[in-house]
This record gives structure tokens, C-alpha cells and sequence, in this order.
């Protein structure tokens, strides 16, 4: 097994156009577990946590532009504030000595349908930036995934990072697990608020793919419109139409960690509970912290 | 006979069926400057264990869900396990071997042994290394998950804020309250 | 209880004092036996059955031998002695030679000079086997249709218990089917050992294992040596939990590294770990239950089953155990069990702390809260009107003739006070970090366990345990020397050895030396037995070293060494009568109780453990600091079969061998914990000691069981609880809002 480490981003995208069949690492923390297991045996690995701009994040314009090497520590400790529900996700990601190492790029790069990340990166409308030497291109979360561990990446192409508004609005995160810590989600939900403009979700493990209920967002997005100002009570039948509506856009099955019904049901009871508390959030003038 | 001895002598080279590509790194460990060339496959755990005969560490799942593994790697916790050994190069390692200063116990070492804080001691180099890690951590004051309030600098170590750090090494034997006590007594 | 400094050597019986291990162990220095090295060794591998049954047509091991780096490959063709091997009945091949009973089953043995080359030639061998339709269903085991997967049948044993009026009728009767998945005992540092070939023909095993006379004597016969030619060695053992007291790769790394005249190394993988050793048997239950309208038990009825999976290990002893604590630490006239230990394809299952009192006790305390329930009275007070105490008789007729402070346990528990509602704090809900709940729907739910245990081995057993112990002046010093092969698990055995020679010899400096097999056997570290027999025997040992030391001042011997050794046995046991299932088969029993608070969040049916409490006695504390780590891991363990530990078992195969899907508790999981320790002597015990390491993982299960069904409603037969068993009753109720 070749391993390859760039030290910039033009010479990792150089040895991926060369070695397109190159296994990228960055944590290591998904990667390693196949390795280790000779679930992946690679002809290469290229280690991408040389690259200094991988690890940083800025402001872009109106996003905040992260880099794929950013660990779940820091999502945690430098951008609660404006990525809430990310940081979050990143707070209940395996161990803290994986939050040390694990990021939300290499979550991506794995496509897992239980990867924490996904949820609020698909509720907080993210996008993906890829990039090859042939350039660069970004893509929706929501259209980045293409089923059970696989994605729409090109094998010439590298995770360079994702792109995210701050919120401008509550954002709730919620996972269920059966132990308190260390624990992959039996399923998982994220809602996004953004008043005056409109609702994002995000669904885990509850699919091949991490999943947005569009009809749900669509839904609470026109109950919501002439209410971001009123601030008024949410009436039980919206809430309760959105919540199925949400499990209604999960194709959950049965498998070791839940049943396809438990599923569907857990989700249910997040959106209720996460539009609840979002809302209360909002009609108080504050933003949410999950 | 031979009596078997803990950890390699030195290093054994070995060779597998079908000789992989190997990679010249250098590496603190413990202080002491390693040069080595290791398997591309290999994880930093094996090559402590196998090459380096650094046995403190400990394998016990082999994909980051029991932190046995846990070592310092630039002063940060992580699972050995999960770490490509030759990601490692110019890196500083500080495995439980390197937490003694000379001949006295760290502090940690020490509270662990008062405390009881272990059974079959199995876990306890993870335990002990993710201890040191975390008090580092929280003394830069980086949040965890249950920190109350993330912009607070310096988070009081309470009972359940250590719970909460700790979270990520397993205790078959069910130490816990011992290795929570033990580690309370030293954040104090 | 006072906190032990560290280096110090002065701790006796009754003191709370620090492991003589703990430097090596927390400095990285202490040798498990994973940690193992010998030049020139070669690394073991097994190659495992993929199907729970199968005929095995050929085994063609000439694709791995001819991998470069390979020195052998072994089938059943070359196991030289007996090919069977097992703790009651040998009836587990040490390779399986034309039958496969269940997934995972070794078939063949490659050695190679790196563990990957091992493992790559492993793949290599080539086996035909016909697959066949596995028998899974304990319930069918017993059909007519069902294949006979042993030649004495699928039955391994059945104890029947028959006590008082065989037709008893109550007032008030209650009855319920319960069941129990099959737990693992998950130690954190998987199955390893190395054997070394020696120059007499024999081998060295340095092995971490609970029992090494046994170990010894079953690999003796595999290899067709005498025992005296395979010399076992503990080495660091991480943790054990009954998963140690049967052979795994024992005999494996013997044979390869007598067959290559090299030593050779095995070690399995957290996942092999999984189908490398036996697990907690799963049971289902049906009892019922019937008393006066007061609460007071008039009978017990039960009928047990125990999935022993494809191999006998301990079934006839956990088929015992089930039987005679049937009814559990109560006072009932009349009882009727019959208890079956069955022979399935799915994993074998044996030896786990509890060790079938487990399973017993989630029937018989579920049933007490129904009863409780049904004759209108506290949970804790139909406990305590029920009570054994001394003089008691159990079901099995035998007369408790020691402390039995049932009522008193129950009370004490009962009586702390309750942890204050929880606060607003995410980390405090269930689900926790999760942040799935913010409060809403969170109810909370107290109950009650209670548990019997018997300490010691049983209905006959010839127990015993040696020690050797030697007193000699050294350095000016009088130094005694504690030789025993008696096995270290973590449960601080070693230090209880200090402890006893400084008590009894009055000498501080005492060294244990490692153990292994050059002294007599000291039985198992398991059935809470270990300290009470080797504390038995050390103690008889010192005696007689202080019967030659005849009255003189140990650092006055000189040149003279005094060394004696004891081989010491509790009084004996007897047989249960085959009908009635009558005798006194156990030498001891240990209770314990727990009250579980916990809150539940409704909607989710996610549990957080709020609190245990616990009250146990045990006899004489001998070390309390050690008593109280005891309590605390037994009770995780318990809380492990409440709430998340199960093998998932599909047609024979274990579908989640990993720690991503066998979750055991985090510290995260593990709640705040109040202890009461009691010490009422047992006149039959050294200093009075009482075993301490199962009570409290059997009784911590239904406390918390019992507090989930209080906070919820529900039924919640089966352990463990998944959070679906809790709302799918519940689903109407999110619903209608």
C-alpha cells in the first residue's frame, strides 16, 4: 500500500489525479476501523492532515467557509455560536478522543446514513465543496450523498471543505442512542429556523441516505410565513402535520440497533419536541442552543 | 527455558506474506526520538506495542470504542488504534510509560492507586492518558458537551463534567466511581 | 473507610488496603498476557466455522502451508490425545472434525512468523462443508423433529425441585412469562495466551484464565501428555466474568507450538472474542406465584429454560443454580421447579457472574412486584414479610444455619434517602447529550431487587483450594512468600493474601509469588469463592507455620526457613436428590438489594439510572475498599443486562460482535452509587467472610427493571429493555396529542 502525503492542496489534488483509487484520510477515525478490520484493503492512502488550509475556517461572503480537516473538537469549542446545531451533532460524535481526531469533512468523505454531521448540515442548507484538477465545484448537501456509503464524489476529486450560512434562527440537533455516550445514532434529526426565510431539516439513520423532508419544510415554511413576526403560539395540528411529515420523508429499516416503526416514531417525537423548542426560541427573541 | 519477557526486545523485524510498502518516520516517543520504519498499514498501537515494546497501551476492539488504546499524540488524547502509524512522522508521543517523572508517579498514578480506581487494570493506561488529555483540555478551557456555558474559559471539573470527558474509555469492571473520585481529587 | 497511601504494606484483615499490582498497573509495566513476547515466536491463528451447523466433508489446510512465513496448519487429524475437551462433560472437540454446532466453532489452526501472514493463510484453507438447518428454538429442542445434535440427546440436564404440597392453591396468584438475552461478559482484553515448547516434551502456557488446574488438565489430555508436562503460568489477566473458566485457545497455541518446536503466540481480536469464549446463558421463564391475600408466599411454581447453545461447559451447574434459587432470598412452603439446560446451534453459553441466579432472580423479583401489585403492598414491604433469615429453610429443604438479614437489606435501601428531582441540566435527562428531550414526557420510576447467591461450588463438589506459604529471614528482615495458583482477575485477590499473612504472621513484608501450576489447585476465581477458600487456605498454612515457629520471633529464625503448605476444603456439600431436588447443596449463600431511581423519558422509552443504592452483606469486609469496587462493577454489569448488553442471535449467528453494537455502560451510564456494606460473620467462614462479587450484578437488574415498569406502566418481561419495548405500548399516546 503506497501512502501519499501532501503537504498543499495542489499536490494532494495532483497525487489524486494520479491515484484516483487513493483512500483519503483525515481523522483517520472511519477510515482506520476498515483498515483494521481488512474490510479496506487500499493501494494507497493520502493523508490529507499535512494541509494547514484544510484545518481552517473563515467567513465567505455570507457562509462561513470550514475546511474538511476541522475536528469535531473545535465545530464544538470555535463555532457554537454560529453553527449551533452542528456543533451540537459534533458534541455526541463517538469519544472525546475521536472528537480530537474525526472531522465533519471525513464524515462526509464516509457517507455514512448515521454520520452525525449530516443532519444539521443538511438543515442548515450546506454545501459540499469538491475539488480535482480539473476545478472546482460545489455541490448541495442533500445531493451529495448517492446511497449507503457512497457519494457523488469523482474518484479524481477531493473533500475540500463545506459551506454554511450562520444561523439566523434557533437550530436544535437531537440523537437517540441507546447508551448515554459512545453510542451511533438509531436516529437522529436536525432542524434549522431561518425567520423570514424559510425551514431546513435533517434526518439520520433513518434511510440509505442522510435525508431532508422536503414536504415537512415546505409544509412549516407556509404556516411560518406570516408568523416569524407575530411571534404567537404554534397551534398542536402544525405541529403535529409537520412531525409526521417528517417520518413520513424517513425510509428507516430494522436492523441491529432499532426497528424501522421505533424509527419512525423517534422521529415523530424529535421534530415535535426540536420545533418546539425552536419556536419557543424564536417567539423569545433569542437564538437556539441545542 | 525462556521466560517470556513483556513487550518486545528491541524490536523484532518481521515479514508478512507479501512485504508492504514501508515508510521511514521519526517520532518522539516518550521522549525519546524513534526512527523507524514502519508497515503503511500499521496502526500507531501496533507499532507501539510490536515494534517500540511500549505494551501499556492496549488493544481491546480495534476501532476506537473502548479508548484502552489511549495515548498523548502532541499533547492531545486519541486512540492509538485509529491512528496510521506513519501519519505519526515528526510527531511527539507520550504513551502511560512517559506519565512517570523518573521514578515518582504522577499525580493521577498515584490517585488512581489510592482510589482503587481499577480492577483488572486493563483500561487504566487508556483511563490515565485520557485523564492527563482531558485536564489539558480543560484547562484551555474547551468545552465538552456538557459544559453549561461554551464561552466559559476555564469549566469547573465537577463530578459530572468528568463523567462527561471521560466518556470515551470503558471500565468492564465498573470502576467508575473510583476512576471519576480519583480524577476529582487531582482536578480539585 | 480510610483511603490507603501509595507503596504502603501494612494493611490486615479489615483494612482498606492499596493492590501490591497497582504500580505495575497503572505505570503500564503489568504483564497481561496479551503483552507477551519470545523471540523467535510465531503468532496463532484459528480458522472458525462460518455456519451455526454444517457437515464438514474435508479440511484441505495445503493452501495456507504453502504461504510463505507459514510453519504449520492443523486440523483434528493432529490433535495426538483426547479430541474433546470441556469443564463437566467433554463434549467439545478441539477442532471440529465433521460436524460444526455452532458459528464460530474452530476448525483448523494456522501458526505463522507475523500475525497478518497468519491470518492471510487462515483464509486459505479450504473446508467443504454441507450446510444444514441450524436448531435455534430452545423450545423445540425436546421435539421429536428437532435433530439430535448430541448422542445423548438435546437435553444436558434437568433439575426438578419438589417441595411441600404438590397441589397448593393461594388466594391470590400471579403469573408471568419473562425472558433474558444472552449477555457477554465483555472483559476489555480479549482471549491471549503464548505457549512455549519445552526440552522435556512438554509446554509452558502463560495464560490468562480463572482456573489453571483445570485449563492444565483439559490440555493435558488434548495433547495426550501427563499433567505434569503442561505447566501453566497466570499471566495478567483483563478481567474474566466466567468468560475465563473455559478453555479457549489453550489447547490451539499448545498444539501449534509443540507441532513447530517454537513458541507461539495467540490473541484474538475483540470481534473472535466474541465467538472465542461462552456467554451468559438466555433463558425464558415462566412462573407463577401464589400467597395469601397479606403477601405471604404459599407457593412457587417455575419452569425454566436455559439456551446452553451447542456445548455443555457449565449448563448442569447454571441448571443447578437456576433450581435452587428459583424462589429466590424468600420464605416459600412450597415450590416447583423444573429447570432445563438445553443443547441448541446457537453460541455456547456458561460461566458469567450470577451464574443462572441471574436469570432466576429477574423471574422471581418481576413476580414480586406483581404480587406486591396484587395484594395491594409496597414493593419493599412484600420483600420483607417474605424474607429469609437464619433458619430459614430454602426450597431445596437446606436450613440456613448463618447471618441471612434479608428484611434488614431491603430496609436499609429502602430507608435511604431518595436522590432530589432532576434538574434542568441536559446532561441529567435521559437521552442525555443526545438533547432529545428538554424534560418533556421525563417520569421517574423506583424499584426494587433483591438476590440470592450461592458462594463456593456446589451439590457435592470436592472443593478445595492449597496455598503454600514460607517464612524466611532476608535482608535482616522476616520476609513470607505466598504460593498459590490461585488467579489474580482484578478482584484484588492478591492484596486479600497480604492482608491474611500479616494478620496471622504478624510479619508486614509478604511477597505472591506468581501463580501457576507447581503448587495444588485453588479451584476457580469464580462463584464468589475465591477469597473465602484461598483465605481459608493461606490462613491454615500460616497456622501451621506458626505451630513450628513455636512461640519465636520470625526474625529470629536465621537460616531457617519454615514452609508449609495446605490444602483446605469448605464443610462439605451435598447432592440434590434427583426427584425432589432436596439437599444441602450450597455452603454458603450472599444477598444483596438494590433500590434503582430512574427517570424515563415516555416518548422515546430512553432510560437514564438516576441512582442505585445498594445494601449487601458480606460477612467481613476484608479489604473495603475492594468490596466496594466489587459492588460497584457487579451492579454496572446488572445495569448492562437492564438496559443495553445483548448478543443478537439470528439463525445461529451473532449479528452485532462488536462494541459498536454490544454496548456495555459508559460512565456516563453508571449512576451515583450509595453503599451499605454489612458484616454479619458466617461461623462457617475464615473471619466470617461471605462472598461479594455476584450478588450485586443479579440484584441490580430487576431493581432497575422494577423502576422503569414503576415510571412507565409497562410490562417489560424481557431483559434488556429496548427503549422500543417501552414506547411501543406507548405509541398511541404521542399520537393523540
Amino acid at each position: 500500500m503506497r501512502f501519499l502525503r501532501p503537504h498543499t492542496w495542489a499536490e494532494a489534488l495532483g497525487a489524486k489525479a494520479e491515484f484516483p483509487d487513493a483512500l483519503p484520510l483525515m481523522g483517520g477515525t472511519d477510515v482506520m476501523v476498515d483498515v483494521n478490520f481488512g474490510r479496506a484493503r487500499p493501494n494507497a492512502l493520502l493523508d490529507l492532515t499535512a494541509i494547514p488550509e484544510l484545518r481552517t475556517w473563515a467567513p465567505d461572503g455570507d457562509a462561513l467557509r470550514v475546511g474538511a480537516g476541522v475536528t469535531y473538537a473545535r465545530l464544538v469549542s470555535e463555532l457554537a455560536d454560529r453553527l449551533p446545531a452542528l456543533a451540537a451533532a459534533s458534541r455526541t460524535v463517538g469519544s472525546p478522543q475521536i472528537r480530537n481526531r474525526g472531522t465533519a469533512g471525513g464524515n462526509l468523505g464516509s457517507a455514512s446514513p448515521a454520520g452525525d454531521a449530516h443532519p444539521p448540515l443538511l438543515a442548515g442548507g450546506a454545501e459540499v465543496e469538491l475539488e480535482s484538477v480539473r476545478g472546482a465545484r460545489r455541490v448541495a448537501v442533500e445531493e451529495f450523498f448517492a446511497g449507503p456509503k457512497r457519494s457523488v464524489l469523482e474518484p479524481d476529486e477531493l473533500i475540500a471543505g463545506f459551506r454554511a450560512r450562520p444561523a439566523t434562527g434557533p437550530q436544535y440537533f437531537a440523537k437517540v442512542g441507546t447508551r448515554n455516550a459512545m453510542v451511533i445514532a438509531v436516529c437522529s434529526f436536525a432542524l434549522a429556523l431561518r425567520p423570514g426565510e424559510g425551514v431546513g431539516t435533517g434526518i439520520g439513520s433513518a434511510g440509505p441516505t442522510p435525508l431532508r423532508a422536503y414536504a415537512a419544510e415546505e409544509f412549516l415554511a407556509g404556516e411560518l410565513a406570516d408568523r416569524w413576526e407575530k411571534r404567537d403560539a404554534l397551534p398542536g395540528p402544525v405541529i403535529g402535520e409537520f412531525a409526521e411529515l417528517v417520518a413520513g420523508a424517513a425510509r428507516p429499516i430494522d436492523d441491529v440497533r432499532g426497528t424501522a416503526d421505533y424509527r419512525a416514531h423517534v422521529l415523530r417525537v424529535l421534530a415535535r419536541r426540536t420545533l418546539t423548542w425552536a419556536w419557543a426560541d424564536h417567539c423569545e427573541g433569542g437564538a437556539g442552543c441545542a | 527455558m525462556d521466560v517470556p519477557s513483556k513487550g518486545t526486545a528491541g524490536g523484532a523485524q518481521r515479514t508478512a506474506a507479501r512485504p508492504p510498502a514501508r515508510t521511514d518516520v521519526t517520532v518522539s516517543v516518550n521522549g525519546a526520538v524513534e526512527r523507524i520504519k514502519v508497515d503503511n498499514r500499521a496502526s500507531l498501537l501496533d507499532v507501539l506495542r510490536e515494534r517500540l515494546g511500549l505494551t501499556g497501551a492496549k488493544k481491546g476492539c480495534d476501532h476506537g470504542q473502548c479508548g484502552a488504546c489511549t495515548v498523548l499524540l502532541d499533547g492531545r488524547r486519541v486512540n492509538a488504534c485509529l491512528i496510521l502509524a506513519v501519519t505519526v512522522d515528526q510527531a511527539e508521543v507520550v504513551t502511560v510509560e512517559g506519565l512517570t517523572d523518573g521514578t515518582r508517579l504522577h499525580p493521577l498514578q498515584a490517585a488512581f492507586i489510592e482510589r482503587d480506581a481499577f480492577q483488572c487494570g486493563y483500561c487504566t493506561p487508556g483511563q490515565l492518558c485520557s485523564a492527563v488529555g482531558m485536564l489539558a483540555e480543560a484547562a484551555k478551557g474547551r468545552a465538552s458537551a456538557v459544559t453549561a456555558d461554551l464561552a466559559d474559559d476555564a469549566p469547573v471539573l465537577d463530578e459530572a463534567e468528568i463523567r462527561e470527558r471521560m466518556s470515551g474509555n470503558l471500565c468492564r469492571c465498573g470502576a467508575y466511581p473510583n476512576i471519576v473520585a480519583a480524577i476529582g481529587e487531582v482536578a480539585g | 473507610m480510610t483511603t490507603p497511601r501509595v507503596g504502603e504494606r501494612t494493611g490486615r484483615i479489615g483494612d482498606s488496603t492499596a493492590r501490591p499490582d497497582g504500580t505495575p498497573k497503572v505505570t503500564g509495566a503489568f504483564a497481561f498476557s496479551s503483552d507477551l513476547y519470545l523471540t523467535g515466536m510465531l503468532w496463532g491463528v484459528t480458522v472458525r466455522a462460518p455456519h451455526p451447523r454444517a457437515e464438514i466433508h474435508g479440511v484441505d489446510v495445503g493452501p495456507a502451508l504453502a504461504v510463505r512465513g507459514v510453519a504449520a496448519a492443523l486440523t483434528a487429524e493432529d490433535v495426538p490425545g483426547r479430541a474433546v475437551y470441556g469443564l463437566d462433560v467433554p463434549d467439545q472437540p478441539v477442532l471440529a472434525r465433521d460436524t460444526v454446532r455452532y458459528q464460530g466453532e474452530p476448525v483448523a489452526l494456522v501458526a505463522a512468523d507475523h500475525p497478518e501472514t497468519a491470518r492471510r493463510a487462515a483464509a486459505e484453507v479450504a473446508v467443504d462443508y454441507t450446510v444444514l438447518e441450524p436448531l435455534t428454538d430452545p423450545r423445540r429442542a425436546l421435539d421429536d423433529g428437532s435433530p439430535q445434535l448430541h448422542p445423548g440427546g438435546n437435553l444436558v440436564r434437568h433439575v426438578p425441585i419438589r417441595r411441600g404440597d404438590p397441589q397448593p392453591t393461594a388466594e391470590v396468584v400471579v403469573t408471568g412469562e419473562y425472558t433474558v438475552g444472552m449477555q457477554d461478559q465483555a472483559f476489555l482484553g480479549p482471549e491471549s495466551g503464548l505457549a512455549v515448547p519445552a526440552a522435556d516434551g512438554g509446554v509452558d502456557l502463560y495464560i490468562a484464565t480463572q482456573w489453571l488446574h483445570v485449563d492444565r488438565d483439559q490440555v493435558a489430555a488434548a495433547l495426550g501428555l501427563a499433567p505434569e508436562l503442561v505447566r501453566l503460568h497466570l499471566s495478567g489477566v483483563g478481567g474474566a466474568f466466567g468468560a475465563r473458566e473455559d478453555l479457549s485457545m489453550q489447547i490451539h497455541a499448545c498444539l501449534l507450538a509443540l507441532r513447530t518446536g517454537r513458541p507461539v503466540k495467540m490473541v484474538y481480536s475483540r470481534e473472535e472474542s466474541f465467538f472465542g469464549h461462552v456467554h451468559r446463558h438466555p433463558a425464558i421463564l415462566r412462573y407463577e406465584h401464589g400467597a395469601t391475600r397479606e403477601g405471604r408466599l404459599v407457593y412457587v411454581k417455575a419452569e425454566i429454560l436455559l439456551d446452553g447453545g451447542a456445548y455443555a461447559s457449565t449448563s448442569q451447574a447454571v441448571a443447578g443454580n437456576a433450581a435452587t434459587h428459583a424462589a429466590g432470598p424468600y420464605e416459600v412452603p412450597n415450590a416447583h421447579v423444573d429447570v432445563y439446560a438445553l443443547y441448541t446451534n446457537n453460541p455456547p453459553c456458561g460461566a458469567m457472574r450470577g451464574f443462572g441466579a441471574v436469570q432466576a432472580c429477574f423471574g422471581y423479583e418481576s413476580q414480586m412486584d406483581r404480587l406486591a401489585a396484587a395484594c395491594g403492598l409496597d414493593p419493599a414491604e412484600i420483600r420483607i414479610r417474605n424474607a429469609m433469615r437464619e433458619g430459614s429453610a430454602a426450597i431445596t429443604g437446606q436450613v440456613l444455619d448463618f447471618p441471612a438479614p434479608v428484611a434488614e437489606l431491603v430496609r436499609r435501601v429502602r430507608d435511604r434517602p431518595l436522590p432530589p428531582q432532576r434538574s434542568t441540566d441536559l446532561r441529567a435527562m435521559p437521552g442525555g447529550v443526545g438533547g432529545t428531550t428538554h424534560g418533556e414526557d421525563v417520569v421517574r420510576g423506583v424499584g426494587y431487587g433483591v438476590s440470592i447467591k450461592n458462594v463456593c461450588f456446589s451439590e457435592g463438589f470436592d472443593d478445595f483450594a492449597t496455598a503454600r506459604v514460607r517464612l524466611e529471614v532476608t535482608g535482616g528482615e522476616p520476609v513470607a512468600t505466598v504460593f498459590t495458583a490461585a488467579c489474580e482477575v482484578g478482584q484484588g485477590l492478591v492484596t486479600v493474601q497480604e492482608q491474611v499473612v500479616r494478620t496471622e504472621l504478624g510479619v508486614d513484608r509478604v511477597m505472591i509469588a506468581p501463580a501457576d501450576t507447581s503448587v495444588g489447585g485453588a479451584g476457580s476465581s469464580s462463584a464468589s469463592r475465591q477469597t473465602y477458600m484461598t483465605t481459608g487456605a493461606v490462613r491454615a498454612a500460616c497456622a501451621k507455620v506458626r505451630d513450628r515457629l513455636a512461640g519465636r520471633d520470625p526474625a529470629s529464625l536465621g537460616d531457617e526457613v519454615i514452609d508449609a503448605t495446605v490444602e483446605w476444603r469448605h464443610r462439605p456439600t451435598s447432592p440434590l436428590d434427583p426427584v425432589t431436588g432436596q439437599g444441602f447443596a450450597h455452603v454458603q449463600y450472599a444477598f444483596a438489594a438494590h433500590r434503582a431511581v430512574v427517570d424515563v423519558d415516555l416518548g422515546l422509552g430512553l432510560v437514564k439510572v438516576v441512582e442505585l443504592a445498594t445494601a449487601q452483606d458480606v460477612g467481613k469486609a476484608v479489604n473495603p475498599l475492594a468490596v466496594a469496587g466489587q459492588i460497584h462493577g457487579g451492579s454496572a454489569q446488572g445495569l448492562g443486562l437492564a438496559l443495553m448488553e445483548e448478543i443478537q442471535v439470528r439463525d445461529g449467528e451473532i449479528v452485532n460482535p462488536s462494541f459498536t453494537d454490544y454496548l456495555i455502560p459508559t460512565v456516563l451510564d453508571m449512576p451515583p452509587m450509595s453503599l451499605d456494606v454489612l458484616e454479619l460473620a458466617d461461623p462457617n467462614a475464615p473471619y466470617g467472610v461471605r462472598g461479594v462479587g455476584e450478588p450485586p450484578t443479579i440484584s441490580s437488574t430487576p431493581a432497575i427493571v422494577a423502576a422503569v415498569r414503576a415510571a412507565t406502566g409497562r410490562n417489560l418481561n424481557r431483559v434488556p429493555v429496548r427503549p422500543e419495548h417501552i414506547t411501543a405500548e406507548g405509541l398511541s399516546v404521542e399520537a393523540g396529542r
